[in-house]
């Protein structure tokens, strides 16, 4: 860990309209780390990870997978939304939309085949969904829903994973699988970039933290900077959290 | 002439059949392609760019002086293009929302389009008779031709949808996602509008600038109560598209007088009604009844439950107990009672009751099932 860089941001500045989301971004994520990014509603965590992967189209800067450009890189890298950005009433199947996971490798016109359906199974098989794969997809719970879209990215069977918010408004044991999930993907050598919310569990579930508010605060080991100096500057009023040793 | 005669003579006058097979293919296009208009939340993009049509029309009327259907359709897909990209360029440059984009370049075309039909009816030009057909269709007037160039367009789309299966279900489903996997969401995005801007020129003929959004959007709602998988979805507005067409030219066929575009439309919005009222998923029929007999379901339970805790103290579980204890109890009525007895799992005795073993069994059982229908 922390020899290779796996995602390199340079001088990245992203805006909406005149009022810059992001400003001035530079970050190193090193291969293998479990890595959550923190800071306030409006920070502009969803957008580095849209940003990262060409999603918005930022004002200036430079982003590297491995040192070529995500373009070259796409097979490398998967990807899972925030649950709320997709119509769940949508006809379809838990197994067809793990099956989209599938999409990236198999590229234009050509379908689906049996190889990529055993994948599929396999990925619904570890996110604990097996049960669920006939089941239309507005017929599934929160946590169920979530767990769909992470199988999805399972099947992707990428080097680096980025992940929006993939633990909201899901139950406890959902988030228990989910995390283990997560901890498997670092054990392999994956590389994960998860957009987090609750900071109690930050040195719980994650080894390395960046702390975002339109600018970088700091990034690095949670050991070493998860503290109330870099929660106050990042939040901006006096935060204390007490980080379980 | 009656709907009987009406398809007895289908298959051998050659006005009827063309009219039918014309309609047919039409509702049949438009169904299809109207599904992904519903799923991607663009009903009213239909409806902004049938009438954003009007002024290529007339146009192109103007230019030509002729009215044959083939030019002023091909104007009508011009404007309708230019239409669209207009919303387009209104929703990602400006602050607006879609609403408003399509209202703004659906009133603005359709005036402009009158204020030329107008125009044109005032010119001293003997050909100029019959341009406002376009308004409400006249399905009457379709010839041989007009259905081949319905028949070569559906195809190449149908074509083009089995094509690109994969790229279209993903886009619709998740499109930031596909994005990412590397597809040119851009590309996808104006294939699916180019061809619903062009079912919608086809249909301007038959069905008219005013109604058009409705072939898109009715055979795809009504379709969407039926399935939960998007290729039976596709095909069955399909279905229902050209059902609409065939029934729609039967009953204006066999009713003197009767428009047939406005017909069609009203046949479309009778497939809606009855799927969201008699799908057995997600109609209201089947929904109301599921509510009524959870209900009744629950309230039996509950008494039964009640019935258990009581039970539950005595020695003997079939201990005689008076019924007036049981109407402190919300949910409790004399049908519960009675529905109880018919399963066996009580007996009456003048004013007292008793649970049987059998409605023991199954009460002690109730908790445990409902935990398990939980997960």
């Amino acid at each position: 860990m922390g020899n290779t860089i796996a995602v390199q941001i340079d001088d990245l500045t992203v805006a909406y309209d005149y009022k810059p989301v992001l400003w001035d971004i530079d970050l190193e994520i090193p291969e293998g780390v479990l890595m959550a990014i923190v800071g306030p509603n409006g920070a502009g965590k969803s957008t580095l990870i849209k940003s990262i992967l060409g999603i918005l189209k930022p004002i200036a800067g430079t982003v590297t997978i491995y040192g070529k450009s995500y373009k070259e890189q796409r097979s490398l890298v998967a990807y899972v939304p925030q649950k709320g950005s997709v119509d769940w009433d949508f006809p379809t199947t838990a197994l067809d939309v793990v099956m989209m996971g599938t999409y990236g490798s198999l590229g234009w016109i050509k379908r689906p085949r049996q190889k990529e359906k055993k994948a599929a199974l396999e990925a619904l098989e570890k996110v604990g969904m097996l049960p669920f794969k006939n089941r239309q997809i507005s017929q599934l719970s929160g946590g169920q829903q979530q767990r769909i879209f992470l199988a999805r990215a399972l099947v992707q069977d990428a080097s680096i994973y980025f992940m929006d918010e993939p633990f909201q408004g899901v139950d406890a044991t959902t988030e228990i699988a989910i995390i283990n999930i997560l901890k498997e993907l670092r054990k392999a050598g994956k590389t994960v970039i998860v957009v987090h919310h609750d900071l109690q569990t930050v040195p719980e579930y994650f080894d390395w933290v960046t702390f975002l508010n339109v600018k970088k605060i700091a990034t690095g080991p949670v050991k070493d900077i998860f503290n109330d100096d870099n929660l106050t500057k990042t939040y901006g009023i006096n935060y204390k959290v007490s980080i379980q040793e | 002439m009656d709907i009987q005669e009406y398809f007895s003579l289908v298959f051998t006058d050659y006005t009827l059949r063309t009219i039918t097979l014309g309609t047919a293919i039409l509702g049949a296009v438009t169904g299809m392609l109207g599904s992904f208009a519903v799923l991607r939340k663009q009903s009213l993009l239909g409806d902004a760019i049938s009438h954003a049509a009007l002024p290529g029309i007339a146009i192109s009327f103007l230019i030509t002086g002729a009215k044959d259907s083939n030019t002023l359709l091909l104007g009508a897909l011009v404007s309708g293009l230019i239409g669209t990209f207009w919303i387009r360029g209104i929703i990602t440059k400006t602050h607006l929302k879609s609403d408003t984009a399509l209202g703004l370049i659906l009133s603005l075309f359709f005036g402009f389009g009158m204020l030329l039909l107008t125009f044109i009816q005032k010119q001293p030009n003997a050909n100029q008779a019959g341009l406002d057909k376009y308004l409400f269709g006249q399905a009457a007037t379709l010839v041989e031709s007009d259905v081949w160039m319905m028949a070569i367009v559906t195809g190449i789309c149908l074509f083009v949808l089995l094509l690109f299966w994969k790229e279209f279900k993903i886009l619709l489903f998740d499109k930031d996602y596909a994005k990412t996997l590397g597809f040119n969401s851009k590309a996808i995005d104006i294939l699916i509008t180019s061809f619903i801007v062009l079912a919608i020129v086809l249909g301007l003929q038959t069905v008219g600038v005013v109604l058009m959004s409705a072939m898109l959007l009715a055979p795809a709602a009504a379709a969407r109560q039926w399935t939960n998988s998007l290729a039976k979805m596709v095909f069955l507005a399909a279905l229902f598209g050209a059902f609409s067409g065939v029934f729609g030219t039967a009953i204006s066929a066999s009713q003197n007088n009767l428009s047939t575009g406005p017909v069609i439309v009203i046949v479309a919005a009778v497939f809606v009604l009855i799927s969201f009222v008699f799908s057995p998923s997600r109609g209201l029929l089947f929904k109301q009844i599921r509510f009524i007999k959870n209900r009744r379901d629950l309230e039996l339970h509950k008494t039964l439950a009640f019935m258990y805790h009581i039970a539950e103290t005595h020695e003997n579980i079939s201990h005689p107990h008076e019924i007036k204890i049981l109407n402190n109890f919300h949910g409790f009525t004399k049908g519960t009672l009675k529905k109880l007895v018919e399963k066996n799992y009580v007996t009456l005795q003048g004013s007292t009751w008793c649970l049987t073993n059998e409605g023991f069994k199954s009460a002690s059982n109730l908790y445990n099932q409902l935990t398990q229908q939980d997960e």
